[in-house]
């Protein structure tokens, strides 16, 4: 009955939410960890290899990027703890909507995301860092950020109920990280091999650095490569292409869990 | 109410090459406690999965509660309460921020949803658990509030997946007491068990489920006559002795169940008392000396072990359940 999928799709955010009430000290790594990171690649590190000009305009939207790309992680473990208490099962027994499961896991996720933003633009800002693009530019640029992480939604959902244990997204966390930093976040694909320099120039999360790069005056990186030249196109394109497969590989799954 | 709250007919249900279901038949009369037992992989699960609408069948005609669980899956899902094998809470919660969301799922509203959290909290004594999350709560404690949370809607039909696999005794007793006064309130009960003695004392009815089918179905006391009805159980008090004790039973020597370590023979016989009489005499007669001799009704041990024709299996679950 369509009638109660607002109701019960909000009873779900409310869950999670109550979630976080819970977990506090969870919630706060969470937001400051990718601060953390922002630190450590900016300062501890040292500058970017290949990057011409103001190293922290470039690592910011790196790191916005890659903030939202590992968010998949959160996703994953939370969908997986569900299944294995065995509380999705008490959730299709009932009388509610049935979409209402995975609203309010996507709810969560984007309000986790968006304030994960929020502490990173914070941070940015305070180490001196500035959106040249103006208001409408960053708000653009948030819009495509958070388009990333809708996608990397999908992805987190689908895999977790394949991987079925929360053992086996150990597994995939591994390999999430090596995708996270075969991109542009850090440092420039000129700066790489060839063939690694290409690899990295169509990592989805390199596209929305760099459309964020753009909205945001980023001057530091000079590219002539089909990739970085359509940044934008290839950052909203990206998304919808991997929201296209996964939603609906996860929506069927999430309706066959017996099978 | 119809009389009938429960009716299966040839259900079918394959995971790959191995069939889970494989023409199963069931009827359970309304406001009756059905107990269905079977080991490990008889297909139990797979059924209470089926009448609870999370699993689709391959074939067969499957009514709850009225409705047919495939083409009126929301209907079934209005009437009925789900304790599967494995708590399904949110362990992050408390007890009544548990009770309260599934209410609200259940669209009692926000305000009927917390009465109602409360009048279960009452009920199954959790009143006192304030805030503590459910992953601190003991095993039994788990089990009430799973159950309190099925029977939010006070459902016409229950749903109970091995309800006290993996409690201790105290937990078990505290689930069957509540199982039971859930009767009381006509509500019609589906349980799984492993348990013979769950089965026994619980159940109005027993249907013994092996392979995917049902290979018996009765009250309790109609299953334990279809083993050859009352036996004859001796101690000895010399456990060397057995042998010789088995050879002067009146029955054929394949039928007596030898316990070594209990020092105990036990033998289906037909006529009671002349039964006795002649054990009595004929051990007196050898010599051989008896701390005690009894007769006795089949357990459902000994039901479930003929049906099912696993008896390595089956001592091993008995001894579990012991």
């Amino acid at each position: 009955m369509t009638s109660y999928a607002l109701v019960d799709s909000w009873t779900m955010t409310r869950r999670e939410l109550a979630h976080w009430a819970r977990q506090p000290v969870q919630v706060l790594v969470a937001l400051v960890f990718p601060v953390m990171m922002l630190l450590m690649f900016g300062y501890l590190l040292g500058g970017g290899r290949g990057v011409e000009g103001d190293y922290l305009s470039y690592l910011v939207p790196g790191m916005l990027a890659l903030t939202m790309a590992f968010g998949l992680e959160g996703t994953m473990i939370a969908v997986t703890r569900d299944l294995d208490k065995g509380v999705i099962d008490r959730f299709r027994s009932l009388p509610m909507a049935s979409g209402a499961v995975l609203v309010g896991r996507a709810s969560a996720d984007m309000l986790q995301s968006a304030l994960n933003l929020a502490v990173m633009l914070g941070a940015g800002y305070a180490l001196g860092w500035r959106a040249h693009g103006g208001p409408g530019a960053l708000l653009a640029a948030v819009g495509l950020l958070l388009l990333l992480r809708f996608a990397m939604l999908w992805v987190g959902i689908h895999l977790a109920m394949v991987a079925g244990k929360p053992e086996m997204v150990q597994a995939v966390q591994i390999l999430v990280w090596p995708v996270g930093f075969l991109s542009n976040a850090f440092a420039t694909p000129q700066s790489m091999p060839a063939w690694l320099g290409a690899v990295v120039e169509w990592n989805p999360l390199s596209a929305t650095a760099t459309a964020v790069r753009d909205l945001c005056g980023d001057a530091g990186a000079t590219s002539a490569s089909w990739a970085a030249d359509h940044a934008a196109l290839l950052a909203v394109a990206w998304p919808l292409a991997l929201t296209a497969v996964f939603f609906p590989l996860a929506a069927r799954r999430f309706a066959r869990l017996d099978t | 109410m119809a009389d009938t709250a429960i009716t299966v007919e040839g259900a079918q249900k394959k995971y790959g090459d191995k069939k889970a279901l494989d023409g199963l038949d069931l009827t359970v009369a309304s406001g009756t406690v059905q107990g269905v037992l079977g080991p490990n992989g008889a297909g139990k699960t797979t059924l209470v999965r089926i009448l609870s609408t999370l699993l689709r069948p391959d074939a067969g005609r499957i009514r709850v509660a009225g409705h047919d669980v495939v083409a009126h899956a929301r209907e079934v899902r209005l009437r009925i309460g789900l304790l599967g094998q494995h708590a399904a809470l949110d362990e992050e919660l408390d007890g009544r921020q548990n009770l309260e969301m599934f209410g609200r799922l259940h669209h009692l509203g926000a305000r009927h949803a917390r009465v109602r959290a409360d009048e279960l909290l009452e009920r199954f004594g959790l009143t006192d658990t304030g805030r503590k999350p459910v992953q601190r709560y003991s095993g039994g404690m788990r089990r009430r509030l799973d159950l309190a949370t099925s029977l939010i809607t006070r459902p016409e039909v229950l749903f109970l997946d091995e309800p006290t696999t993996g409690l201790d005794p105290r937990g078990r007793a505290e689930v069957w007491t509540s199982v039971r006064s859930l009767v009381g309130g006509g509500t019609t009960v589906l349980l799984t068990t492993q348990y013979l003695e769950e089965a026994d004392r619980l159940a109005d009815r027993v249907a013994v489920v092996d392979g995917g089918r049902v290979v018996a179905d009765g009250t309790p006391d109609e299953l334990k006559r279809l083993t050859g009805g009352d036996r004859v159980d001796v101690v000895l008090r010399d456990a060397r002795q057995l042998g010789a004790a088995a050879a002067l039973l009146p029955v054929p020597r394949g039928d007596v169940a030898v316990d070594a370590d209990r020092r105990r023979l036990s033998a289906p016989v037909t006529d009671r008392m002349a039964a006795l009489a002649g054990v009595v005499r004929a051990l007196e007669d050898a010599g051989i000396e008896a701390e005690d001799i009894a007769l006795r009704r089949p357990t459902l041990d000994e039901v479930f072990l003929h049906l099912t024709g696993d008896d390595r299996a089956g001592h091993h679950r008995m001894e579990e359940a012991a």
